[in-house]
């Protein structure tokens, strides 16, 4: 291993880019050496830093399940400089990245139970990659319920995958937007995220719930997990701070003592408890 | 200072204002702001010779401006910073008062921003003899002298912030060197970058800065700051007979615009 | 190692600067410049400040420099070739004149460059580098080494120690073996030791806390907003404190340049408002006094529990370049003997 290889990125080609939502893009990257993309594995929950050289690296989970091997995929929204820079980009060019960092959903010990995935609006990248790999292994786990939610019927992203889960006989969705959101021919249902969880009051008993999304989802959702009986060290979540190393070096990512670049980004609400709320 | 920690606890005791920013003893024997918020807390105040930080910064600082109506002990640089900030739109006279200690200990309250113009008119807001003569130094460097002197000084340039920090007129919420669309000033302490950062905020300050000497003091490792402030407020005074901080209303010679301009590039 | 004992006389370390020189040593040592004294690059001893009690700066440049290249870049037709800096260019490196203060602070950079994985960019420059510190005979108030395990005239993180013990002498402890292989080389510049006698030339730094009690104090006031907000309210939010520490290692990453350029890494600091802020706009630290609290918790609570190293070693050099004289040490008693 050179010295350099903690902030040397490696190179990825982008192969595929895809219009999720108003400002929101997929890509999917290849790697540029081979070599590099055979011998390439990560976990799901892990993330990477993404780079646009010239302009910086920008902090995003993998969005695609380690059990489809050859690529990976990244889901963004165009908010600040490096998001900006990487939603100008064409397949064909060429990106870094370092990774994977982080650690990992401990899907194994979820193996025999139910899963409830929980997300809202620009939230659910994280949760694709987890979602990926529990249905491409979709024998060892029992139920599997998706609920999700977006402002507005444009704002849901990855239409297509929403589209494929819908029509799946082993798995429940529910989609939603916020009221007022909703288009003349929208199915779905119409209410906040936790709204709709309440509604469909899943049941709590071996099943593990994981919830991503903004800060005021995410404190709406907790209370109706509780009160279906969810106990906090089942309910899992990532959390999403300012980073630039990505390996617990720079400083700056810390909630309390924790690295969320290292001792997350998954981590349980029974940890954020113990965990002062600076994020 | 008697009189001092009298008016605060005065001041305080009759809710007049609900803190009272001034001096209060520091560490070796200087002197540092306190906020005093109750009237037994008076007692830190003091007032002497080693009172120069201008305090007017904290009049900007939101967690500050939040503990309500400030009394501010003001040295003269504070009280032409306080017209410039007013000039500026960012300060009013209902959420401050001014209390200047006269040299007999006695405390004159300026409670309107005329009050502090009569007091400002009094003073002599030109640069001092000593000044003067290191500034005529400076201006005698040929170009090619004065390149390698800036060079010398902003090589140890940490690029802390220190003196954007301390001055009380760099009160931006999102500083030049702080946006990335596009990164106008380098991040990285490097020569260039720190270059173009103290050259950039002399030019932000060119034409309001009071000359105050808070960023030199500020600044760790002793760059001679106050030379670049001092050589625009003269080059600003030379060109538009203009000197920033003497009046509650005021244009700003860089940012005014008038169509009688004499400058035609700008036709 | 077992601490050996020489000595050795203003003129024969004169003389070891030249053999330094001669090495093809880089020689970064307090100097004179204007009216401050900071670690400068020197050629001989003459020039080296040995009076004061403390530098602005540290010497942490020698190992964690202000701006440094991570690799560059030169991209054509979508294609990315990316150049990886080249690590024989770390200069080999004499540190002299350094306090054992600063000496003891290369422990808590290695702690965190190195934990969980090497840091290769800061490992081979402290590789390079000798250390030959120098104990402290006088003290200021600012000083509070005693308190953080420290003192002044510890060994720790120093390669070779010495005494100014009068008459233009010095004991020497040569503490390790980077230490033991530059005495050898020296030739006879080193001599036996004259006496082995050392409390009586150096400071007293009274202890003015226990720093055992600093974590628990802090963790029991973290959620008292108004005791940090008091603490803070003058505090500017620089970052000179940061810059001037030599535990201090925070870091941004930023690119420069765009069809060919390079990744740098630069110094940050954790006072900046921007530090932790996100592109939404959300900051989780918005307030300067959870900034401040950041401080004191990631030196004395964070750092301790997950690398048994504090981040402070009492040098007090934040204190002193704070313009607005928020007194770390102050602070601190503050902390300990606060009611949560």
């Amino acid at each position: 291993m050179s010295a350099m290889d903690v902030f040397k990125p490696m190179l990825l080609k982008i192969d595929q880019v895809t219009d999720e939502a108003p400002d929101v893009k997929t890509l999917r990257l290849v790697f540029v050496d081979e070599q590099q993309g055979r011998e390439f594995a990560f976990r799901t929950g892990q993330f990477g830093e993404y780079s646009v050289f010239g302009e910086g690296e920008c902090t995003f989970c993998i969005a695609s399940p380690p059990t489809r091997p050859g690529y990976i995929e990244c889901t963004f929204r165009k908010a600040g400089r490096v998001t900006s820079a990487l939603a100008g980009l064409e397949p064909g060019e060429t990106i870094g990245f370092r990774g994977p960092y982080g650690n990992v959903f401990p899907i194994g010990d979820w193996e025999g139970k139910n899963l409830l995935f929980i997300a809202g609006g620009i939230a659910l990248p994280p949760m694709r990659s987890v979602i990926w790999n529990v249905l491409d292994l979709r024998d060892r786990y029992r139920e599997i319920t998706i609920v999700y939610g977006a402002r507005t019927v444009a704002d849901l992203v990855y239409k297509r995958e929403l589209a494929e889960w819908a029509g799946r006989p082993d798995v429940t969705l529910i989609t939603t937007v916020d009221p007022g959101g909703e288009t003349p021919d929208w199915k779905g249902e119409v209410g906040f995220v936790p709204a709709v969880l309440d509604k469909a009051a899943p049941a709590s008993r071996d099943t593990i719930a994981v919830v991503c999304g903004p800060p005021v989802m995410i404190k709406f959702t907790f209370p109706v997990l509780a009160r279906l009986g969810f106990a906090p060290e089942n309910i899992f979540t990532t959390l999403e701070n300012r980073m630039k190393c990505g390996v617990g070096k720079c400083g700056r990512c810390n909630v309390g003592k924790h690295f969320v670049c290292k001792d997350g980004p998954v981590f349980t609400f029974a940890q954020l408890r113990e965990m002062p709320q600076e994020y | 200072m008697e009189a001092l920690r009298n008016k605060a606890r005065e001041l305080l005791q009759s809710r007049t204002v609900q803190v009272v920013i001034g001096y209060s003893r520091g560490s070796g024997g200087s002197s540092r702001a306190v906020f005093v918020q109750a009237p037994s807390q008076a007692d830190a105040l003091v007032f002497d010779d080693t009172c120069r930080q201008n305090l007017a910064v904290y009049l900007m600082k939101p967690e500050v401006r939040k503990l309500g109506k400030a009394a501010l002990v003001a040295t003269p640089s504070a009280l032409r910073t306080i017209l410039q900030l007013a000039a500026e739109n960012q300060l009013s006279d209902h959420d401050l008062l001014v209390l200047v200690v006269d040299p007999g200990g006695d405390v004159v309250p300026l409670a309107t921003f005329g009050a502090i113009e009569a007091r400002v008119a009094a003073l002599n807001t030109d640069l001092s003899a000593d000044e003067k003569e290191e500034l005529r130094k400076y201006k005698a460097l040929g170009q090619e002298q004065r390149r390698g002197f800036w060079q010398e000084h902003f090589s140890r340039c940490l690029k802390c912030y220190a003196c954007r920090a301390a001055c009380p007129l760099c009160y931006c919420s999102r500083c030049t060197v702080e946006c990335n669309q596009p990164q106008w000033i380098p991040v990285p302490a490097h020569d260039l970058g720190n270059l173009e950062w103290n050259v950039m905020r002399a030019m932000h300050l060119a034409g309001r800065c009071v000359n105050c000497g808070d960023c030199s003091r500020a600044c760790p490792v002793g760059i001679p700051l106050y030379l670049l402030n001092q050589e625009l407020i003269s080059e600003v005074f030379a060109n538009f007979e203009f000197r920033s901080g003497l009046a509650a209303k005021a244009e700003n010679a860089m940012s005014t615009f008038k169509p009688n301009d004499p400058e035609d590039f700008i036709r | 190692m077992e601490i050996e004992l020489r000595s050795i006389d203003r003129e024969a370390l004169a003389k070891l600067f030249a053999h330094w020189r001669d090495e093809g040593r880089r020689i970064v040592a307090p100097k004179q410049l204007g009216e401050k004294i900071d670690f400068a690059p020197v050629t001989g001893l003459d020039q080296v400040s040995l009076d004061q009690v403390q530098t602005v700066q540290s010497p942490k440049t020698a190992v964690f420099p202000r701006v440094e290249e991570l690799f560059s870049y030169k991209s054509r037709d979508g294609q990315v070739e990316i150049r990886e800096r080249d690590g024989t260019g770390v200069p080999r490196t004499v540190i002299f004149g350094l306090r054992p203060c600063d000496a003891a602070a290369f422990a808590s950079l290695a702690a965190i460059f190195n934990w969980d994985s090497p840091d290769s960019l800061f490992s081979s420059r402290l590789a390079n580098t000798v250390v030959v510190g120098l104990s402290c005979p006088r003290a200021d108030e600012y000083c509070f080494c005693t308190s953080v395990g420290g003192g002044p005239g510890a060994t720790a993180g120093s390669d070779i120690l010495l005494t100014g013990t009068g008459n233009g002498t010095y004991l020497a402890e040569i503490v390790s073996e980077k230490g033991r292989q530059l005495v050898e080389g020296a030739g006879d510049l080193f001599g036996p030791a004259l006496s082995k006698e050392k409390e009586t030339f150096l400071a007293r730094v009274d202890k003015a806390f226990d720093r055992d009690r600093i974590g628990p104090a802090l963790a029991a006031l973290f959620e008292n907003t108004a005791f940090w907000a008091e603490q803070s309210l003058r505090c500017l939010g620089c970052g000179a404190c940061a810059y001037v520490c030599p535990a201090c290692a925070c870091f941004d990453i930023q690119d420069e340049g765009d069809v060919s350029g390079k990744r740098l890494r630069c110094w940050d600091s954790c006072g900046f408002g921007l530090f932790t802020l996100h592109t939404s706009g959300h900051n989780p630290r918005p307030l300067q006094s959870q900034r401040w609290r950041q401080r004191l918790m990631h030196k004395f609570a964070y750092m301790p529990e997950r690398q048994q190293v504090l981040g402070c070693v009492g040098c007090g050099r934040c204190s002193r370049a704070c313009p607005v004289d928020m007194n770390i040490l102050e602070h601190l008693r503050g902390v300990v003997e606060a009611k949560p």
